[in-house]
């Protein structure tokens, strides 16, 4: 359906030159058909996955969550437990994958790195075809880390994939911090979150901190009060800086697209994200009463796959918030599919920001392999 | 001018308060009535729904759970023409408003008669105190359709447990009328979850159920299949009522086996003189 086709294929680069620019090029931006989004969103979400392409989905879906806890009431202890649990989700079975990163305030990463990252023997990561039983094997493998992360089933297809200019594994093996024993990611939310109402200054030294305690991700939030007043050039450098004190670490940039109001806006800070160097675009931060939704982020995806088209990098999507069940996450899997492609069904290229989520898909995940439906109680409390 | 045609009833499920048809979108003729036939995901749903109210219904006071009973009793004495219509003997149908009345009573006594206060060698209050075990799965016996409902459902649920019933097949029109009953008696959603169907199907799902407390066979008839639910059962240990040996009297003095085999002794100890 609606495509953002953007105008200046050629040269988006010089975009972010000066406000008149980025103005011209985010109000060219064709404008959202909103029922239709509305409407195709909800036609995506009857799709039947039952079986063997459930048990796919599931654990495609394990392996993309970023298991969250940002809390004020976050203690070490919290998230001790939060980061033992991202690498062996339910430890009764050995087959189930990690997840893809564990997302905690500043003050808490070095507590999680010691957890996935410590000097114990890590876990190694979910085998590439999801059903390795070697989680515990002793030791890094060599192999860990210093190839690129391919799916399941061979995706995302290298084929059209011009990769080249993020070469994630490589860039995440020149971290300082990080092993490459455990794959799972350490992110830090940052930049004043959740308000982002902080001076620019302020904001950086909290990244930057970020980075040198560990984090390998950093969630940032976008100056909402600037791109609602059209500041758009203030939104983009700050965006630029943030991603350069972010240094290897990848950025994801939270658009809150709650406080957005209308899918326009959506795409517009998507594309402008996207233009001053955002490797995820994300949904929310979760404290704002409307979250991620299935149109918000078909927008999203849309968004991101027209950026590949015009320039070649392709840019992953994270939607936040209000994802509990395994039902919901199917959902947004046929959505990834549908709209971006199947380069995009990877943890590297989409993600989901959630804690109860992933009870829900070990509880169904159990459900598949026992035969009988699994209760709550049997799965640890976030 | 035209006769006028009597507009007929859906009979369908209740699930946590609610009325909704079978997540299959089957149904099954009853006495010229289309009745929902429920899958193992309806199964799924009420466990859910019975789950979220067990906090709610175990937390209420004993004093106002036994109101609602009561209130229960209240309701089915002014729809009683309609449960004799539908073909249940008056009889039946008082000896039903009076077990809930009964069971009413039991609602504020049972902590009094079935807790303790325990002599123990040391400066200590220990004490017993009954507890709902929490979600049961009840399979509801065939004949009478009624009043055997209405006597595996009020002992499981005057405690503060809440039910998932299978309502057995070839009675499902008094169950459905009864949930009807249930719904304007001011009992929280999800306390009482009805499922019409063949419950031979539905059955295992129930007794397999993580989610699952305690399962009450009262209603099977074929010995295998008990055997069968028992050991599926077995999974997470869940309190497993048999059915009766023989033949029951279910208007005879129901006694309090049903609700004290629901219950759970908590003791405390507490230390005094300090």
């Amino acid at each position: 359906m609606t495509a953002t086709t953007a105008s200046a294929r050629s040269d988006l680069s010089e975009v972010g030159r000066s406000e008149a620019t980025l103005r011209t090029f985010l109000h060219g931006l064709p404008g959202v058909d909103q029922v239709g989004a509305e409407q195709r969103a909800a036609m995506l979400g009857t799709r039947s996955i039952k079986t063997s392409a459930k048990a796919w989905a599931i654990d495609l879906a394990i392996r993309m969550v970023d298991l969250t806890t940002l809390e004020g009431a976050d203690t070490p202890g919290k998230v001790r437990a939060l980061a033992a649990k991202a690498l062996r989700p339910d430890p009764a079975d050995p087959s189930c994958p990690s997840v893809a990163a564990v997302c905690v305030y500043p003050t808490m990463v070095p507590v999680a790195a010691a957890v996935l990252w410590g000097g114990t023997p890590g876990p190694a990561g979910p085998s590439e075809d999801g059903t390795g039983s070697d989680g515990f094997r002793a030791g890094s493998g060599s192999d860990n880390g210093s190839v690129p992360r391919l799916g399941l089933l061979g995706e995302p297809s290298d084929g059209r994939g011009p990769r080249d200019g993020t070469d994630r594994a490589g860039g995440r093996l020149a971290l300082p911090g990080p092993a490459p024993a455990s794959r799972v990611h350490l992110a830090s939310v940052a930049t004043a979150f959740p308000s982002g109402q902080a001076p620019l200054e302020v904001r950086l030294a909290d990244t930057r901190a970020a980075v040198a305690a560990g984090a390998d991700e950093i969630d940032m939030v976008i100056n909402r009060g600037a791109f609602l007043s059209g500041r758009y050039q203030e939104v983009y450098d700050e965006i630029f800086a943030v991603k350069a004190a972010c240094g290897n670490a990848h950025l994801k940039v939270i658009l809150e697209t709650g406080e957005l109001a209308t899918y326009d806006s959506v795409r517009r800070a998507s594309w402008l994200a996207m233009l001053a160097g955002a490797d995820f675009i994300k949904t929310s931060t979760g404290k704002v009463p409307v979250a991620a939704t299935l149109p918000v982020t078909l927008v999203m995806l849309e968004a991101v796959r027209d950026f590949r088209d015009a320039t070649g990098r392709q840019v992953g999507v994270k939607p936040a918030g209000g994802i509990r069940t395994t039902k919901d996450a199917i959902k947004y899997l046929v959505l990834v599919n549908e709209t971006a492609g199947p380069d995009w069904l990877h943890p590297d290229w989409f993600r989901f920001g959630a804690s109860s989520l992933l009870n829900d898909l070990l509880m169904q995940r159990t459900k598949l392999s026992t035969g009988v439906y699994s209760g709550p109680d049997y799965f640890t409390l976030d | 001018m035209s006769e006028r045609i009597a507009v007929r009833k859906t009979y369908k499920l209740f699930i946590g308060g609610k009325f909704p048809r079978s997540e299959s979108g089957r149904s099954y003729p009853v006495q010229n009535s289309n009745v929902a036939l429920a899958s193992r995901k309806d199964v799924r749903d009420a466990v859910l729904a019975a789950r979220a109210a067990v906090k709610g219904w175990s937390g209420a006071t004993a004093y106002n759970r036994g109101q609602i009973l009561y209130r229960v009793a209240e309701m089915l004495e002014g729809r009683r023409d309609q449960f004799v219509g539908l073909g249940v003997p008056a009889a039946e149908v008082d000896e039903a408003i009076d077990r809930w009345v009964w069971y009413a009573g039991w609602a504020d006594k049972l902590t009094q008669v079935y807790g303790n206060a325990n002599p123990v060698a040391g400066p200590y209050f220990n004490l017993s105190a009954p507890e709902p075990t929490g979600v049961v799965g009840v399979l509801a016996p065939t004949e009478p359709a009624l009043l055997g409902l209405v006597s595996v459902v009020a002992p499981a649920i005057v405690s503060g447990n809440t039910v998932v019933v299978l309502v057995a097949e070839a009675s499902p029109l008094p169950a459905i009328t009864l949930s009807e009953v249930l719904a304007t008696s001011d009992l929280p959603g999800g306390v009482v979850n009805l499922l019409t169907g063949r419950p031979a199907e539905t059955a295992p799902w129930l007794a397999g159920h993580m989610d699952v407390n305690a399962l009450d066979l009262t209603g099977v008839d074929d010995p295998e299949l008990a055997a069968e639910l028992e050991r599926a059962a077995a999974g997470n240990l869940k309190r497993v009522l048999r059915p009766a040996a023989g033949p029951v009297d279910w208007t005879a003095d129901p006694g309090v086996g049903r609700m004290t085999a629901l219950l759970e002794t908590k003791t405390v100890w507490h230390p005094k003189g300090v």
